[in-house]
């Protein structure tokens, strides 16, 4: 499984470099609705719970667009039947798309968190730089695989468009509570206050459940 | 039960494939010997793509029996991947990557050393275009390299549908010792020029609105014979 996983990865990385169809409509996403929010909630700058609701709001809904694009060039290109061709494990292209949706999460993280607390966050966020990351890296494991399973499920249907972000979003309530109560103190205006465990503690059987639940089923989702 | 590796390379008993209440195939029963081409004509429509994805294992039979290369499909698919080389309408390419990138990317996947890449390449003529990505190629250099993908592996069954569509007479001779008869594999070959797809035949199969038609050794068989499946 590992040499088919590390060929669809850099095959797909390789894409995203070659024509930046995937994290470039992310980032611009995010940045356009943090703007957006700062003009909607009349607010010079958010902390708090109202804050952390901003970001993961913002970063889910930019995950739907990468989730809607991660399997646009097996479906449009023939790569799919290619790949069901090739003497594999097919949870392998699982396991590779949930890989390349999380490098896609991070590599826009990386430019939309720091754009977050520019435009909309009070407080400074760079007391609590690693605990923020490992909330963000924990959710973003969490979206990788719900949304590999649900653009999986959809590679089959004509309503693609329509299915990923009405079976992702709902499906991922629960992480966005979690991650959201998560950050909540880490982003006060009075001071970064200790992570808490419980959230954390969510977020990561989350991940658990679905990423069991994902490798259980993603190869009846590839059946005709 | 597993199947076995002896036996013909293609058996079909009475298949049948339908999309929805529209039926794609039906009553196809056939056997077909390894090392021995079948070639399969018919009008649009009349099931022929359909009869290459079943036996590609891409689809999967709804009626009667189908077995591959000793294995019978559907339960023993995967048995067969990696054993079948698919040239199909669409070349199952990146349109991103260049060509190189493409083939080395179904080498890893097929277990291939990379090494085979250049040899095929050259085989078919596009050395110079390797680099090049397949969005700039046109169809006829695509389909050169389509059939680079389909036979990295060295497959045992061939499934050819219309293989030298788009190709020049130059590409088409360069091709015909990969893909030809002289390749040696079983083959499945849909063409809709009679007499070149006559002339490569053992077994000829004509389908009509995906019921069989048509089904003698192709010496059996004339090039009228044929044409009047397209009327």
């Amino acid at each position: 499984m590992r040499r088919a996983v590390s060929a669809l990865v850099r095959k797909d990385l390789r894409v995203e470099l070659r024509t930046g169809e995937a994290v470039p409509s992310m980032l611009l996403f995010s940045v356009s609705t943090f703007v957006l929010f700062h003009f909607a909630i009349d607010r010079r700058s958010v902390e708090g719970d109202l804050a952390a609701g901003v970001l993961w709001v913002t970063l889910l809904f930019a995950a739907v667009l990468g989730i809607t694009r991660l399997f646009v060039a097996e479906r449009e290109q023939g790569g799919f039947d290619g790949f069901l061709l090739a003497p594999v494990d097919r949870t392998s292209l699982f396991v590779a798309k949930a890989t390349v949706l999380f490098c896609f999460l991070v590599a826009v993280e990386l430019a939309a968190v720091p754009a977050f607390a520019i435009l909309l966050l009070g407080p400074s966020p760079w007391g609590a730089v690693p605990e923020l990351i490992l909330v963000l890296l924990l959710a973003d494991a969490g979206i990788a695989v719900v949304g590999t399973l649900v653009g999986g499920l959809g590679i089959q249907t004509r309503a693609r468009e329509l299915i990923v972000p009405i079976l992702a979003l709902p499906l991922m309530i629960p992480l966005a509570i979690a991650a959201a109560r998560a950050t909540e103190p880490l982003l006060l205006e009075a001071g970064a206050e200790a992570l808490p465990g419980r959230w954390l503690l969510v977020l990561g059987l989350y991940d658990l459940v679905f990423g069991l639940l994902a490798f259980a089923v993603f190869d009846f989702l590839l059946e005709e | 039960m597993a199947g076995t590796d002896d036996g013909p390379a293609v058996a079909l008993r009475e298949l049948g494939r339908a999309y929805g209440d529209r039926v794609a195939l039906a009553g196809v029963s056939l056997e077909l010997p390894r090392g021995s081409t079948l070639a399969v004509f018919g009008a649009n429509g009349a099931g022929k793509t359909t009869l290459l994805r079943v036996l590609a294992t891409l689809l999967r039979p709804h009626k009667g029996d189908a077995s591959v290369l000793g294995h019978a499909l559907p339960d023993e698919g995967w048995a067969v991947r990696g054993r079948i080389g698919l040239l199909a309408h669409d070349p199952l390419l990146y349109r991103d990557l260049t060509a190189r990138e493409n083939l080395e990317f179904h080498a890893r996947l097929h277990d291939v050393a990379a090494a085979r890449v250049p040899v095929l390449l050259d085989a078919v003529g596009m050395t110079r275009r390797a680099d090049d990505p397949v969005r700039s190629l046109s169809r006829g250099m695509a389909q050169r390299i389509a059939i680079c993908r389909a036979l990295l592996h060295e497959p045992e069954l061939l499934l050819l549908d219309e293989p030298l569509a788009n190709l020049d007479p130059g590409a088409a001779s360069r091709v015909e010792p990969l893909i030809g008869r002289s390749a040696g594999v079983a083959r499945v070959l849909i063409s809709h020029d009679v007499e070149l797809g006559l002339a490569e035949a053992d077994l000829v199969l004509g389908l009509r609105g995906g019921r069989p038609e048509l089904l003698a050794p192709a010496a059996d068989v004339g090039a009228g014979d044929l044409r009047e499946l397209y009327r």
